[in-house]
């Protein structure tokens, strides 16, 4: 990172760590919210303490592994078409 | 007679002025041509406004109803926004075409019966294929061709369900149907392609982004959202849909993550939203369908607000790619905020348009006791977030600094913008606003203290995984291979490998051809004479001169041969 970087408040590393506590704070707060807040369960599991926390977390880890997986076989260059119509 | 006159000829109207009219007036021509149609719209009175006779069948050109002006509006006001937006940059002829394109859709939203429907259906695939070859390049002439001949095969494919239902039933009533036989499929297939479905959602991803700037926001608006409504009319409640809508919503968030065009990554955002919305016909109860109808409405607006966002980026920096962009929130504070507004909009966050919309629809699916339905569309909640909440404003505003410093929006485009992201924050503090114009009755409190609750674990932890992940979604120089590799890559090579297998024949064919012209020649210069020569003396037999005499006495003989003939009969 240059030195014109570091002015800038958000690139910090002092601001972007007090971001990440920031954040932190605030994810703590909205799981401890269920202790004071009912949250109403249409299938017993999701009004489970927690469960918006788990389950939002879980299912992106898994779609980005799936999109990752999928990669591996779908990444092509992005002049990929391109070639073929210069071939033609 | 009035009656009969549908909104959507003010627009056609003034598609037709853009070209002839010039400067200001123009620009009166494009600001005001909305508001008008808008109040026509809701001069509209319920039910259907009387027949006229068109082929031999009593085609109804207007009909009313709550549902048909809740969409209307929202294009209607779409068009607005996107001319104030795009007035100042975008070429005549694209606004033209957009402007012809938009009445293709208002049109549908009034056509009282198939016919019709299906008029104004190729109306919308006509102009929409302008507007996408006005991004001016090689590559837009080339993704529009591909977007004109899937639209037109998805019209052909409408048009058999259409004759088949009218052959069957005698009727070309807009009514709800159930894909049951041949025709009622037919129809349902042509609307899917139109809603970007699989397996051809690939045009989608395939032409949007190669529009102009401009000419991608109104893309974004019509043509998924006019087969969203006419799913809502023609097929509520069939079953198949929310297999379709769920399918959607995955692939839509899949291929958001893998790509790196940032409108690209809106436009798979496009299919995964639609999605949301053919599983709420799919399920097709009350509430369902006004969700459905609901989240089109605020989608549209805060879709169209980031494909803006995206534009503003494009015409300031010329860039398309995240790896080509970042760290533009220095200079373009509004673009930013708009964009955040959108992107948080588009994931339902609390405060915004999208969750008092979406939650309709999961709220549907949960008073089914569709478990997996809802498990799915929770998990998608997350995942939008994660594909166009963040990755979207992270990889063109923030991550790193790319070094450049573009200007902000200019006024038009930042006015538009904060129009729409003033409606997203409007619609998501007072839905209440909202809630009276859908479809059928509703009593739904969107904000219960445990729902946001709720919301905010799955939406925040599902923030924290993107920046723990981050590594994993390192932007790279790439594009996605989608379906339309069979049309783009697969086919052509079959033909190839195709046209080398009938070499031979071919070969064979071209020497017998050569044989049978040579032989032909030869006869007519046996039979007709020399073409070659102008005046030669040996002439072929039916080229030489004949004196008169001759000829009379020929013809005498025939004559007499046929009179002889005649009476001997």
């Amino acid at each position: 990172m240059s030195d014109s970087d570091s002015q800038d408040f958000l690139s910090r590393p002092q601001t972007i760590r007090r971001l990440w506590w920031g954040f932190s704070i605030v994810l703590a707060l909205t799981v401890a919210a269920q202790l004071v807040i009912y949250v109403k369960g249409y299938f017993v599991v999701d009004g489970w303490f927690g469960f918006g926390a788990v389950y939002g977390f879980l299912s992106c880890l898994l779609m980005v592994l799936a999109a990752k997986a999928l990669g591996y076989f779908l990444k092509k260059p992005a002049d990929f078409y391109q070639q073929d119509e210069d071939d033609a | 007679m009035p009656d009969l006159l549908s909104p959507a000829l003010i627009m056609i109207v003034a598609a037709m002025a853009i070209g002839p009219a010039k400067g200001h007036l123009r620009t009166a021509v494009l600001l005001l041509a909305p508001l008008i149609t808008l109040w026509a719209i809701w001069q509209v009175p319920d039910g259907v406004q009387g027949t006229v006779k068109f082929l031999s069948y009593n085609v109804e050109p207007v009909e009313g109803s709550a549902l048909r002006r809740l969409f209307a509006t929202v294009f209607a006001l779409m068009v607005f926004v996107g001319g104030l937006y795009a007035f100042r940059l975008a070429r005549w002829y694209e606004l033209a075409a957009a402007y012809a394109y938009a009445a293709g859709a208002i049109g549908v939203c009034f056509a009282g019966d198939l016919i019709v429907l299906f008029l104004y259906w190729e109306l919308m695939a006509l102009f929409s294929t302008v507007v996408v070859w006005c991004g001016g390049t090689p590559a837009a002439r080339a993704a529009g061709i591909r977007y004109a001949i899937m639209h037109l095969l998805g019209g052909v494919v409408l048009k058999v369900g259409i004759e088949g239902v009218l052959i069957s039933t005698g009727s070309i009533e807009i009514r709800p149907l159930l894909a049951t036989d041949f025709s009622t499929w037919m129809i349902l297939c042509g609307i899917l392609i139109n809603a970007a479905a699989p397996p051809v959602s690939a045009w989608l991803a395939d032409a949007y982004p190669e529009a102009s700037p401009t000419g991608s926001v109104f893309l974004s608006a019509f043509t998924t959202k006019t087969a969203v409504l006419v799913l809502i009319l023609l097929f509520p409640g069939e079953p198949v849909l929310i297999g379709v809508g769920l399918f959607m919503v995955v692939y839509g968030i899949v291929y958001a993550l893998l790509e790196n065009d940032i409108r690209r990554i809106l436009a798979y955002s496009i299919v995964n939203q639609v999605g949301f919305m053919v599983c709420a016909v799919g399920i097709g109860t009350e509430l369902a369908l006004n969700g459905a109808a609901a989240h089109a409405f605020a989608h549209i607006i805060y879709k169209a607000l980031l494909f803006m966002s995206a534009g503003v980026v494009i015409y300031r920096t010329g860039k398309t790619r995240c790896t080509e962009l970042g760290g533009l929130y220095r200079t373009m504070p509004v673009t930013t905020i708009c964009c955040i507004i959108g992107a948080l909009a588009i994931s339902s966050f609390p405060l915004t348009s999208g969750f008092t919309t979406k939650s309709l629809i999961s709220l549907a699916a949960a008073n089914e006791q569709m478990v997996w339905v809802y498990m799915t569309l929770t998990a998608a909640s997350a995942g939008v977030f994660l594909h166009a909440g963040i990755k979207f404003p992270w990889f063109v505003f923030f991550q790193r600094d790319s070094g450049m410093r573009p200007k902000d929006a200019p006024w038009n485009m930042a006015a538009a913008m904060i129009i729409f992201a003033a409606l997203c924050i409007l619609l998501g503090v007072a839905p209440q606003w909202l809630y009276p114009f859908l479809p059928y009755p509703i009593e739904y409190e969107a904000y219960t203290a445990g729902k946001v609750v709720f919301y905010l674990q799955l939406l925040l932890f599902s923030g924290l995984a993107f920046f723990i992940l981050l590594p994993l979604m390192k932007r790279t120089e790439t594009i996605s291979l989608d379906v339309d590799w069979l049309w783009r890559r697969a086919a052509p090579w079959l033909l190839q490998q195709g046209s080398r297998g009938l070499q031979p024949l071919l070969v064979f064919s071209a020497s017998t051809w050569q044989s049978l012209e040579a032989l032909s020649k030869r006869m007519a210069v046996n039979y007709l004479g020399q073409p070659e020569t102008a005046d030669s003396e040996e002439r072929g037999l039916f080229a030489r001169s004949w004196p008169i005499g001759a000829t009379a006495l020929w013809i005498a003989i025939l004559l007499s041969a046929y009179v002889f003939i005649y009476y001997t009969d």
